[in-house]
Formats: structure tokens, C-alpha cells, sequence
């Protein structure tokens, strides 16, 4: 707004981003291999070659629960002016070479005979917490507007062959979030066990069927090039392809391994992030708008600065084209116990996770269980327990 | 011809260039888009939701 520069320059003088530089702490972990493999061979213990899940299950949860809160916001009319700082882009452009950089040294590290199975299992599980986490990485590039950032988004997933979600995601999820369509938001009863083939399978077809519309509408095949569920999974054949010529055919359960590490780690995320919550119909039957009510938030900071604000998940999904570090809390949204890293570690427990989870889905509907997402077979069950039984029943 | 405006993120549709990528080549009369097309860059809104933005051709 051009008639408010001087309120503009005086909030600029007032606020600082305090993270700018603690952004670069996200290009720690495409490191990770690295680091794992320099102290595995300066001390000779193999356990060094698990740093990445370690660092992830439980240094930082431990960060986490010792730090305080981050609710800092930008100001309103700097929102502009931070998304236009190219710096912050740049910061999650540089995860993509060295990601690469980790796989193809870890491929040739598997290929030779210097590691054991157990470092090599460990290099594999590393190098898949990288492919995960650049998984969110391609997630903040795909919802760019920017033709450069969304190549690149499909380029950070081509290693955990996991191309269609840069489709699923923006044009599924984001459309049917909080909803019992949609394969990647978790409803209340069910267990991430029984979430992860659901929203992994689901993602697929969903992918799949999203992109077809647009060629129909043209009469022409979407069995084309220009379908990005098929040239991101080109991307991928492609990629692996070359390893697999270069480094020879013995890395493949490798590649297949650490995908599946990277792929379960963001369905994970995936899994706490809208827990329970449900979207109301309105008179009209459509589903309501989306609202900070719709997404689990949290403001601990390690999990927030190693994930480009991925929790403030309520804004995101209310804006999802704006760029991380614009990304606000919002006072009304739920918030998790810790951070996402720890209830990641929560969510590996299923009667633990319901223990701490199902008490603060019903709290945020104010004891109405009837207004959450409840897993269909566990329905009856939840009703009774929570004591709304005699209260209406929501068909979903 | 009229131009139409995702009242979340901005996206524009106008009738003149479509959007080709959707499957709408230029001149596709807003008419023609069904209502459940969701806004292409943020998936947020549907076109139902959207706004016009001028009727000046």
C-alpha cells in the first residue's frame, strides 16, 4: 500500500527478523551424511552412520521441549517486503546440491566394500531423513508461483520418487484438507500404521486423477510429457537409472530404502498435522472454508527453523503461497503439545499418541466429538467412549 | 470479456489468454469452467468463490 510508507519505514526500524539467519541451520541436514561419516571414521563407531534419525527422533525433540516458544510474526505491511528478499529463497535453493551431493557420495559409499551392513543400513536411514526432509523442502519450492521453484520442487523429489505430490498436494490436499477425502489429513482413531498405506495409495490415484481434467478439457491424451505426475516420475526413472548405471545395480536397495525412509518421514508430518480436524458442511453441502481451526500449529522453534515454518500450518494453509519466512502464528489455531519432531516420536506409538491426542481433538470441539474426522471403523467406539453416543450422528 | 479473481491468493483468470495449462485456451468464456475448478495456484478458493474483477472488454 503506497499510502502507508511511512508507517511501512517506521515498522522497519521497529522489527527485525530474528530467524534470518537461523534458516541457514535447514541446510544442516542434507549434511547429515556427511558429518555421520567423518565421526564414524575418526572414532570407528559405526553408530555414527545413524545421525540422521537420532538427530531427528531425538536431539531435536529434546531441543524442542528445553527451548522456549517462537511466536514472533512479521508486521502486516512488511509482509511484501520479506517475501521479496531474495535471500530467503536462496536458502532453500542450496538445499537441493548438497541433497544430491549426500545421495550420489552415499550411493558410491554402498557400491564399495569399506562400510558394513549395519553402516550401510544407517547410511541408507541418513540419507532417507534427507530425502524426507527435502521432501518439504520441494513442498515450500512447489507452492511458488515461480516457474524456476516449481522445476526445482520436482527436482528435490525425483530422490524419494515422490514427484505426483507436488500435484497431490497443492491441487488435492490443499482443495480437500480437514475433509474425509482427503487421503493425507488423519482422522481421529486411526493409527499412523493404518494412515500411512491410505495416504501413500491415495496420494497416487489422487495425483493421477487430478492431472486428467486439463487434457480432457482439450481432448487430448494426459498419457503426454506435459503431465506432471508422468515427468516427475521420468525425473526419478531417469535419476535412479544413471545411478544404477554408474555405481552398478548393487545400490539399488539403497535407493529403494532410502526413499521409503524419506517418503515415511513426510507422510508422518503429514499424519499430526490435521489429526482429528474437520471441516463443517455448510447449508449449501459444500465443505466450509478453511480456517486456522483446520490445522495443528506449533511455535517450537528448532522444529520451525529445520522446517521453514512448516507448523504454522494454519496460515499456510490459508495462504499457501506465501513464502516461509512471512509465515504467521495465528492465536486461534490448535497447537500440538511439541513440536511436529516430537510428535513424530509420539505418532511411532499409536496408545500413546490417542492418550495425548484424542483428549485435545475433543477439547478443540468443545467435548462435541461428533463435529471431528473419525476413522469410520472406530466410529461407534469413540462415540461411546467420549459419551456423545445420543447426540447426532455425522454420516462421513 | 471479463477478468476473475481468486479472493485468497490473487490468481487471475481473465477471458482472453484462459489458461492454457488448465486445459482453457484463450477466449474460454468463464461459463464454460465448471464450478469446481479450484484456483490453480493456491487451491484454496473454487470458482464459484471467485471475484470479477471488471466487465470492460
Amino acid at each position: 500500500m503506497t499510502s502507508v510508507a511511512p508507517e511501512t519505514s517506521t515498522s522497519e526500524e521497529a522489527w527485525t527478523d530474528r530467524k534470518r539467519y537461523l534458516w541457514l541451520f535447514g541446510l544442516l541436514i542434507p549434511t547429515f551424511p556427511f558429518l555421520g561419516g567423518g565421526l564414524a571414521s575418526l572414532t570407528g563407531w559405526n553408530g555414527f552412520w545413524y545421525i540422521g534419525p537420532v538427530l531427528i527422533l531425538v536431539v531435536i525433540p529434546l531441543i524442542d521441549l528445553s527451548t522456549g516458544l517462537d511466536r514472533s510474526n512479521p508486521p502486516d505491511d512488511l509482509i511484501k517486503s520479506l517475501e521479496e528478499d531474495k535471500y530467503y529463497r536462496w536458502v532453500t535453493f542450496l538445499y537441493l546440491p548438497l541433497q544430491y551431493a549426500a545421495l550420489i557420495w552415499a550411493c558410491w559409499l554402498w557400491s564399495g566394500d569399506s562400510l558394513s551392513l549395519a553402516a550401510e543400513i544407517g547410511l541408507a536411514l541418513t540419507v532417507g531423513t534427507v530425502a524426507g526432509v527435502g521432501i518439504n523442502t520441494a513442498h515450500e519450492l512447489g507452492h511458488k508461483r515461480e516457474s524456476v521453484e516449481r522445476w526445482l520442487a520436482k527436482i528435490a523429489l525425483a530422490q524419494s520418487f515422490y514427484g505426483h505430490f507436488y500435484i497431490e498436494h497443492n491441487r488435492g490436499h490443499h482443495v480437500k484438507v480437514a475433509t474425509p477425502e482427503d487421503p493425507a489429513s488423519a482422522r481421529m482413531g486411526e493409527s499412523l500404521y493404518m494412515f500411512l498405506p491410505r495416504t501413500i495409495g491415495g496420494s497416487v490415484r489422487s495425483a493421477w486423477r487430478l492431472e486428467q481434467p486439463r487434457f480432457k478439457r482439450r481432448n487430448q491424451s494426459h498419457w503426454s510429457l506435459r503431465n506432471d505426475v508422468l515427468n516427475a516420475w521420468l525425473m526419478s526413472i531417469v535419476l535412479w537409472t544413471a545411478l544404477v548405471i554408474f555405481f552398478g545395480p548393487q545400490i539399488l536397495p539403497f535407493l529403494i530404502l532410502q526413499a521409503f525412509v524419506g517418503i515415511v518421514l513426510l507422510e508422518t508430518v503429514n499424519y499430526l498435522e490435521h489429526y482429528g480436524l474437520l471441516r463443517q458442511r455448510t447449508q449449501t453441502g459444500r465443505w466450509e472454508r478453511v480456517i486456522p481451526a483446520h490445522s495443528w500449529n506449533s511455535n517450537n522453534i528448532a522444529t520451525n527453523v529445520l522446517l521453514y515454518h512448516l507448523q504454522r500450518h494454519s496460515d499456510h494453509h490459508a495462504n499457501p503461497t506465501r513464502r516461509y519466512q512471512a509465515l504467521r502464528d495465528d492465536q486461534e489455531a490448535p497447537v500440538l503439545p511439541t513440536g511436529y519432531a516430537g510428535m513424530i516420536v509420539l505418532a511411532l506409538f499409536p496408545p500413546l499418541w490417542r492418550r495425548v491426542m484424542d483428549p485435545r481433538v475433543l477439547n478443540h470441539y468443545d467435548n462435541d466429538v461428533t463435529l471431528a474426522n473419525i476413522q469410520p471403523n472406530k466410529r461407534d467406539k469413540i462415540l461411546e467412549t467420549y459419551g456423545t453416543a445420543d447426540q447426532q450422528s455425522v454420516s462421513s | 470479456m471479463s477478468s476473475y479473481q481468486c479472493d485468497s491468493c490473487g490468481y487471475t483468470f481473465n477471458e482472453v489468454d484462459g489458461d492454457p495449462r488448465e486445459g482453457f485456451p484463450s477466449g474460454t468464456d468463464w461459463d464454460d469452467v465448471p464450478d469446481d475448478w479450484a484456483c490453480p495456484d493456491c487451491g484454496v478458493r473454487e470458482k464459484i468463490d471467485f471475484v470479477v474483477l471488471d466487465e470492460a472488454g
